[in-house]
């Protein structure tokens, strides 16, 4: 089973940019998406800054050509227009020219209409259409509509902040096994209320620019997002004779077991995660070029990250890490997607992004991210995705097959 | 590439069966639009202190996956990977509620830290301390599906050797009520033995767990083997049973070669035609059976489904309360089970004898 | 105090929904995290929402709970201290 994964196609929306063009402009501009939030109205609006996007639900409407009876969430139009854009970068002309799946992934789903009706379903029916836009497949069904799959092998993976990254995990595994030629893999959410208030609770917000592995760290920014990246066989790289934009040679996926929402503090999940990534990918962690971390700037998640990084790579020779989340905010299921694209786009162009707002190095350890932007050969980039319920993943991504 | 045996399984539906030593024997019959379920002493399973944050779907799930794992004889397992179709809907209920009656104020975690889908994976995974692959499915009436072709592949590739598999749903109020506003419940109660009969658009909701676990080891006392496993997010009415006869021939296998054909008709007469079209068309002379006027509706109800073609191979028998046809002597070796719902999200499961 | 101690038992017990726990067995200086009662983290969460939502007490910052939710002594007192409802 060493059939290499090919990625040949990329799409991506978020707080800093609408198409890959976009977000990579802004990570080599150190331009962060971080602002106080505008589009919903929330009781917190002062106390906490998120990655927001600047479409309205109607523009992104509109920019994928919906009828007024649709009942898209804005989950769904966020994952539309990512995955759209994943299948013309991989220039695919005929979707069904090769058995194509699509398995994305999300938290949000239709929550944010949801919210928003709640009550009002029981009243009238006026907005009774979202009802049956709710669920998490729902979202990745109108993707399907959307890229032309039918009858095919559909699905979507919900397990918190590494979803995305599972999905492209799994997709891999249907490549490999050959129950298909080539995937659709990524994931979207959107902000809601739901999710502003639920991490409000768990009192890991930040009511300022967050800062991913400072000492004096306050929380996360939630963001929104959708990323998605096409993976394809050998078979269909050769008889299309495609170039690949990078491969995906290693994965992993294990599990904290420790505590429903916080990560065990020697990082056990996180570092069994990468064990097992490395393995897959047959490589040693000296061969790994760069990070991409998870570093989501809560007190928990960054010192057993670290933790981690240390337990896989030895203190002194954890490769240079950075975690982009200063500037989307964590987007939760889509984490993994557009910290994936932003791993394959930095192999691609041999640069390691700033690590924003870092000033003081954690106490616990002799750990400092990358602060500046880096051009530097990189071959093997590796990237985490660590979530709730102590679900931890990590891709790691190759110039070479 | 290694089989796929399942060796324990453990169940919890609007049925009896948590107890696996019974199989159908005494029916409740129900005149509902939704079907409750019949819980076991969940205090026997569960310590109090992780009890207290648990709404049903948990419950229901951990214990669903302790009787599992009980019966195969296993502390712990590679892999636990579950399907839900709407994931913890009381605790989503419950947060969603809270935040817009009190305006975003004095909000508590509990029921937002339950309400994330992967909820049940991971407190069964912290129950057993098991720190391998975890993944939990949320599309729909493949959510099940979808964790059974991920534990197929890990098996058959020799990535994992024991796997807990499950799906599992919970009704929540707000939920039941929206759905029964836009037709997806019956208006009316239908009694369970007229369900088919009904005629009417909708089906009867349930709610339920069923787990079962995976292996590439055959045991005396093992269900059946799983051999192969296909969806499909639509397929037009008229090339099912095309798909159905393709799905038999990459197996190598005929109509003919089928025993018994498992369905998941629901009673909604907008929906139930996919399954009437194999059961006049192409398995018109296949022993046929159904099961959803059992379990009720729910996005992973055709784990339900999955149980009772397991039950039917260990057995040997087709219990009266499932026929959907004449009774036939047949040799039970074979099983294809068949389910979709509202239309979309189709999967095709066969089962073979071991 | 003595009334203010007995409420706080019970509030605990409804708000993280301690079925199978009395009043009587919670003693007042019993460890309520870790040993003795076993509450966590998520229950230290619920706790301090409580005593903004009863007691008009806000904390900035978790961490503060620690100290304050020791015991229900450490408890009643700060209430009594800083309550503003």
């Amino acid at each position: 089973m060493s059939q290499s994964i090919a990625i040949t196609g990329m799409g991506i929306i978020s707080a800093i940019g609408n198409n890959v063009a976009e977000n990579y402009a802004s990570l080599l501009n150190g331009s962060s998406g971080i602002t106080k939030i505008s589009k919903i109205d929330t009781i917190h609006r002062d106390a906490i800054m998120v990655g927001e996007i600047d479409f309205t639900n109607q523009e992104l409407e509109s920019i994928l050509g919906l009828t007024p009876e649709n009942n898209y969430s804005r989950t769904a139009l966020l994952a539309a227009i990512a995955a759209k854009e994943a299948v013309a970068d991989a220039k695919i002309a005929d979707i069904k020219s090769w058995k194509t799946g699509l398995i994305s992934s999300t938290s949000v789903g239709g929550m944010d209409m949801t919210e928003k009706y709640y009550y009002d379903y029981l009243e009238n029916d006026t907005h009774r259409k979202y009802i049956e836009g709710h669920h998490a497949g729902d979202t990745t069904q109108k993707v399907a509509e959307q890229l032309g799959i039918e009858a095919s092998l559909v699905t979507t993976i919900s397990t918190a902040c590494s979803s995305a990254a599972n999905a492209i995990m799994f997709g891999a595994r249907l490549i490999k096994s050959g129950k298909l030629d080539r995937v659709i893999v990524g994931g979207a959410d959107c902000l809601s209320k739901f999710t502003i208030n639920g991490f409000k609770t768990l009192m890991i917000l930040s009511d300022t620019y967050s800062t991913p592995f400072d000492e004096n760290r306050k929380g996360l920014n939630l963001g929104e997002a959708a990323a998605f990246l096409v993976l394809e066989s050998e078979a269909v790289m050769q008889a299309e004779n495609k170039k690949a934009l990078a491969y995906l040679i290693g994965y992993g996926n294990a599990n904290d077991a420790y505590h429903q929402t916080a990560s065990s503090e020697n990082g056990d999940g996180a570092t069994l995660a990468m064990q097992k990534a490395l393995a897959v990918a047959g490589i040693a962690p000296s061969d790994i070029d760069y990070v991409n971390a998870h570093g989501t700037a809560t007190g928990n998640n960054d010192l057993s990250e670290g933790r981690a990084l240390i337990r896989v790579f030895g203190e002194p020779r954890v490769p240079d890490f950075s975690s982009t989340k200063a500037y989307t905010g964590h987007t939760l299921a889509a984490a993994g997607g557009i910290e994936a694209v932003y791993s394959v786009l930095a192999l691609q162009h041999n640069v390691i992004y700033p690590n924003l707002n870092f000033k003081t190095p954690m106490k616990e350890f002799n750990l400092r991210p990358q602060t500046v932007l880096k051009h530097t050969e990189l071959n093997t980039v590796l990237s985490n995705s660590l979530g709730f319920g102590g679900n931890c993943s990590t891709l790691i991504f190759s110039k070479n097959p | 590439m290694k089989q796929v045996f399942i060796n324990g399984i453990g169940s919890i539906t609007a049925q009896k069966t948590f107890d696996n030593t019974l199989f159908l024997g005494e029916i409740i019959s129900y005149e509902n639009d939704v079907l409750p379920v019949i819980d076991p002493d969940y205090k026997n399973f569960i310590p109090p202190a992780a009890a207290r944050r648990m709404a049903k779907g948990i419950k229901m799930g951990v214990v669903a996956s302790k009787i599992a794992l009980d019966e195969a004889g296993l502390e712990t397992v590679d892999a636990i990977i579950t399907g839900t179709g709407l994931g913890c809907t009381v605790d989503s209920e419950k947060f969603v509620s809270a935040l817009i009656d009190n305006q975003e104020a004095y909000l508590t975690p509990t029921s937002f830290i339950q309400s994330t889908h992967n909820t049940v994976g991971g407190q069964i995974a912290l129950g057993l301390g098991c720190q391998g692959y975890n993944f939990t499915y949320v599309h729909g009436s493949i959510s099940f599906e979808s964790a059974l072709m991920d534990a197929k592949l890990q098996l058959e590739n020799g990535e994992a050797s024991t796997l807990l598999i499950g799906g599992v749903d919970e009704t929540g109020d707000h939920t039941i009520k929206i759905h029964k506003l836009i037709g997806h419940i019956k208006k009316e109660r239908v009694k369970s033995s007229e369900l088919l009969d009904s005629k009417t658009t909708g089906a009867i909701f349930g709610e339920g767990a069923n787990f079962f676990v995976l292996s590439n080891q055959k045991k005396a006392d093992s269900y059946a083997e799983v051999q192969a496993l296909k969806t499909f997010n639509t397929m037009p009415l008229e090339l099912l049973e095309a798909a159905a006869n393709e799905f038999l021939k990459e197996e190598n296998l005929e109509i003919k070669d089928v025993d018994v054909l498992i369905l998941g008709n629901n009673g909604d007469v907008s929906f139930d035609m996919y399954y009437e079209a194999l059961m006049k068309g192409a398995f018109k002379n296949t022993q046929q059976a159904y099961y959803k006027h059992l379990c009720g509706e729910f996005y992973t109800a055709s784990s339900f489904g999955f149980w009772l073609g397991c039950k039917i191979l260990k057995e040997q028998l087709v219990p009266e309360i499932v026929l959907l046809n004449e009774k036939q002597v047949a040799n039970l070796g074979t099983i294809l089970l068949y389910n979709q719902y509202r239309g979309e999200n189709h999967s095709f499961t066969l089962l073979r004898k071991c | 105090m003595g009334d203010l101690k007995q409420e706080l038992k019970e509030k605990i017990i409804e708000q993280l929904n301690l079925e199978d726990i009395s009043v009587d067995d919670i003693a007042d200086a019993e460890p309520l995290f870790g040993e003795g009662l076993g509450l966590d983290s998520i229950d230290a969460l619920e706790l301090i929402v409580m005593l903004d939502k009863d007691y008009g007490i806000k904390l900035a910052d978790p961490k503060e709970g620690k100290k304050i939710f020791e015991s229900i002594d450490t408890m009643a007192n700060y209430i009594a201290e800083h309550k503003t409802k």
